[in-house]
């Protein structure tokens, strides 16, 4: 064991002024979630800095966490020190025998903060560094490509000593921008929409249209996993299961064959807004991409759009499928998506829908039923399902047989 | 009742057991159904493969189940060789390997395929620069087995994969069997292309193993029909074995460490006392050993003949690997690393599991004094 403690640096946050507590609030929030399986952990945060006590975890496990989790610009595995010179000399010097230094090239670079102490950067890069020379053998130093870069930051209350700095997911905290809804279908797009906006600060709650039986449990299944994976960035990930059968089969009643996907995707975005109006959030994620799909055409965006005001946030509307593709496997719900299950989008496709669709005629076609009815009837039925990072679906049904 | 045959096969633990029946009895129903009763097998498969590949450090969907070793081995042998036959027809192997390695890659040789049996040294350990000298142009695969069945000795798997990266066109598959659960072998990081295993080697079920296959590499399957497990391995999934296998693999590597140091202590007991006994020559050589192989012979005993009478005291161990030892043939290994026939053909095994004790060991050395003792008279020469 040769750190103690898990040294966080944000990333936005730290310019946000006044606003700071907030964030560096949700951030500790978001973080509890997301490494409540390791128990003795203990998580201290002040304006600048997040501290994790590891109390004998081992900070790998956690570190493949942290790299998830949006607000953190870079973290580093520490050893806390006093600020007795003595001390830091002596801690460093453990740190480079327990990483076997002897032989390898190092530097030192110090960041001081407090700037009461007594020794400046320099001053300190030359104590330690000596210090290490003299009692490490074949040691030497090389100050541009280092095997080991000793890092120390003087800070008020003591002295960090570390030698690796690792890259976070950078963004803003989950949550620190509010709440909205997300449509999610089970594709591609959709999860890495989610994920997008959750980067920029967004709390999520997933929509999901559910046709059984025309779509099967197989698809919801692959929702919940994608609710998973979406987990592990917010700690916790709420899906609402919107039964849509009969509304579908209305419409495919009702509707000219090439109007039943813009009337469909209509109700949608309609029940979507009620449920965003019932779970207090402010906007609407989606991940349609323009011109992707004859539902994603401007001419279908103005007539589908026109059923609500709340602000709708389509973070891949200017993206390349592939480019969206790249973003699917890196955060790993590619394999997911892919999985080839009919879904609520995909089942009742016309032949040929309309690219141009026409606000009157939407209009005229859903004036021949009653819809307000049918909605109500729709958020009624939802349910409600928590996915939390930690659990697997499937442990209390199966538990004992792994 | 001693059992010291763990390489041949290990008893099921009671609770794979019970996973076996549960799921057959309950969760019936084929992973390929839409309907739920097919979806519930659909997630107990996915939660074993991924509780498998978790286990093995590896992705998901680099885990493809299989029917157990010599079907794991076969697939990947002929699968490379069929898909990748255009590169290049030949093969580098040991001439230690399992009957499942090299009977297909003479079967390959039917169909115009060179075959390199690589040698080994008296330690029965190939050496990496004969790897070296034995790739050609043409080599498309390198197989190799992790630990060798019959005399224990691990190869030098971490050495032959780093001198394969330099080889991108050439592939590498481990014999992971004897290993799995016992040495963990890094498989991305080494790296390597195909791992067989099998479950009945770690305390699970005969008739279930898998085979890890890195991401991106193709095969071709060995079993055309429904498309089961990405193409690679048609049929219908025997779901019970496999999550059976998930819990076996992973009871296998608790505490792992503490679990292998324990076995290496009765290992070194059994050698220092059968090294005591007059006429017992110790094979397994004390560097590069797995911690549960102990491969020995009494010189002037039949092998068949001190089986028997050694498992008229209940301690049951084997003549050659279980393989081949029906053929009553002398230990292929063995002649390997240059041991003269008689030896060969007298040699006997002890395979441990983790649930052997030191108490079992103790009795075992008496037993077999005593087997020899009753011997003696009656097979002198």
């Amino acid at each position: 064991m040769i750190y103690d403690q898990i040294l966080i640096r944000y990333g936005e946050i730290s310019t946000k002024g006044k606003n700071r507590t907030f964030f560096v609030d949700k951030l500790r929030r978001n973080l509890k979630y997301v490494l409540n399986e390791y128990k003795n952990i203990k998580i201290r945060a002040d304006r600048d800095r997040m501290y994790i006590q590891l109390n004998g975890e081992e900070w790998e496990n956690i570190a493949g966490k942290l790299q998830k989790v949006f607000g953190i610009q870079s973290f580093s595995p520490v050893v806390k020190v006093s600020k007795d010179i003595e001390q830091v000399k002596e801690q460093a010097l453990i740190i480079f025998q327990k990483l076997q230094a002897s032989g390898k090239t190092f530097k030192v670079s110090t960041k001081r903060s407090d700037k009461e102490y007594p020794y400046d950067t320099n001053e300190l890069n030359y104590l330690l560094g000596s210090h290490l020379l003299q009692n490490i053998d074949s040691l030497t130093v090389d100050v541009h490509h280092p095997d080991l870069e000793l890092k120390v930051e003087v800070r008020k209350d003591a002295i960090y000593l570390t030698c690796e700095v690792i890259k976070g997911a950078g963004g803003m905290p989950v949550g620190s921008s509010g709440k909205a809804m997300l449509m999610l279908s089970g594709g591609i797009d959709s999860p890495v929409a989610g994920y997008l906006s959750m980067k920029r600060g967004l709390k999520l709650e997933a929509v999901h249209f559910y046709s059984p039986p025309f779509t099967s449990e197989r698809s919801k299944q692959k929702v919940l996993d994608l609710g998973k994976k979406l987990a592990q960035v917010s700690g916790q990930f709420i899906i609402h299961i919107v039964p849509f059968t009969e509304i579908q089969q209305l419409i495919q009643e009702h509707v000219p064959e090439n109007y039943t996907m813009t009337i469909t995707r209509r109700m949608m975005l309609r029940i979507t807004e009620e449920i965003r109006h019932r779970q207090e959030a402010l906007a609407i994620v989606t991940g349609e991409s323009l011109g992707q799909v004859a539902s994603q055409t401007l001419e279908s965006m103005f007539t589908i759009n026109e059923v609500t005001n709340t602000p709708i946030i389509r973070p891949l509307v200017t993206m390349d499928k592939n480019d969206i593709i790249d973003v699917a496997r890196e955060i790993d719900t590619l394999e997911i998506s892919n999985r080839p299950y009919e879904d609520c989008c995909t089942v009742f496709t016309p032949a040929q829908p309309k690219t141009k669709p026409k606000r009157e005629n939407a209009h005229k076609y859903e004036g021949y039923m009653d819809f307000e009815a049918l909605i109500k009837k729709a958020v009624e039925g939802v349910e409600t399902i928590i996915v939390n990072a930690g659990d697997s679906l499937e442990q209390s049904e199966f538990s004992d047989l792994f | 009742m001693i059992y010291f045959d763990n390489s041949a096969t290990t008893k099921p633990k009671k609770e794979v057991v019970d996973t076996f029946t549960k799921v057959a009895t309950e969760y019936y129903g084929n992973p390929s159904s839409i309907h739920s009763i097919g979806l519930q097998a659909e997630k107990l498969l996915m939660q074993s493969r991924k509780q498998i590949a978790t286990l093995l450090g590896v992705k998901d969907h680099e885990i493809i189940f299989t029917s157990g070793g010599t079907e794991g081995n076969n697939m990947v042998l002929k699968g490379v060789a069929s898909q990748f036959q255009g590169r290049g027809k030949h093969i580098i192997t040991s001439a230690i390997e399992h009957p499942s390695v090299s009977n297909a890659c003479e079967q390959l040789k039917r169909d115009g395929f060179e075959i390199t049996y690589l040698p080994v040294d008296k330690n029965g350990r190939i050496h990496v620069e004969d790897v070296k000298k034995a790739i050609r142009p043409d080599t498309i695969l390198v197989s190799v087995m992790h630990i060798n069945n019959e005399v224990g000795t691990i190869q030098p798997i971490e050495e032959i994969g780093k001198l394969l990266a330099n080889y991108p066109r050439i592939l590498f598959h481990v014999d992971h069997v004897q290993g799995a659960g016992k040495i963990p072998l890094a498989f991305h990081d080494i790296p390597i292309d195909f791992a067989t295993l099998s479950s009945h080697k770690f305390h699970g079920l005969k008739g279930t193993g898998a085979i890890y296959i890195r991401d991106g590499v193709k095969l071709d399957p060995l079993l055309a029909g429904g498309n089961q497990e990405r193409n690679i391995r048609s049929g219908t999934e025997n779901v019970a074995g496999i999550v059976a296998m998930a819990k076996a693999l992973r009871i296998s590597m608790e505490k792992l460490d503490e679990k292998v140091a324990n076995m290496q202590k009765i290992i070194a007991y059994l050698r220092n006392e059968l090294a005591l006994i007059d006429d017992v020559e110790i094979h397994t050589p004390i560097e590069y050993t797995a911690p549960h192989i102990l491969n020995f012979s009494v010189l002037g005993y039949k092998a068949e003949v001190l089986v028997h009478a050694i498992a008229n005291h209940e301690v049951y161990v084997s003549t050659t690997s279980a393989c081949s030892s029906k053929r009553n043939e002398p230990c292929k290994t063995l002649l390997a690393m240059g041991v003269d026939e008689e030896h060969a053909s007298s040699s006997i095994r002890i395979s441990l599991s983790f649930d052997n004790t030191m108490q079992e060991a103790k009795e075992a050395v008496e037993a077999i004094k005593t087997s020899i003792e009753k011997l003696k008279l009656a097979m002198r020469r």
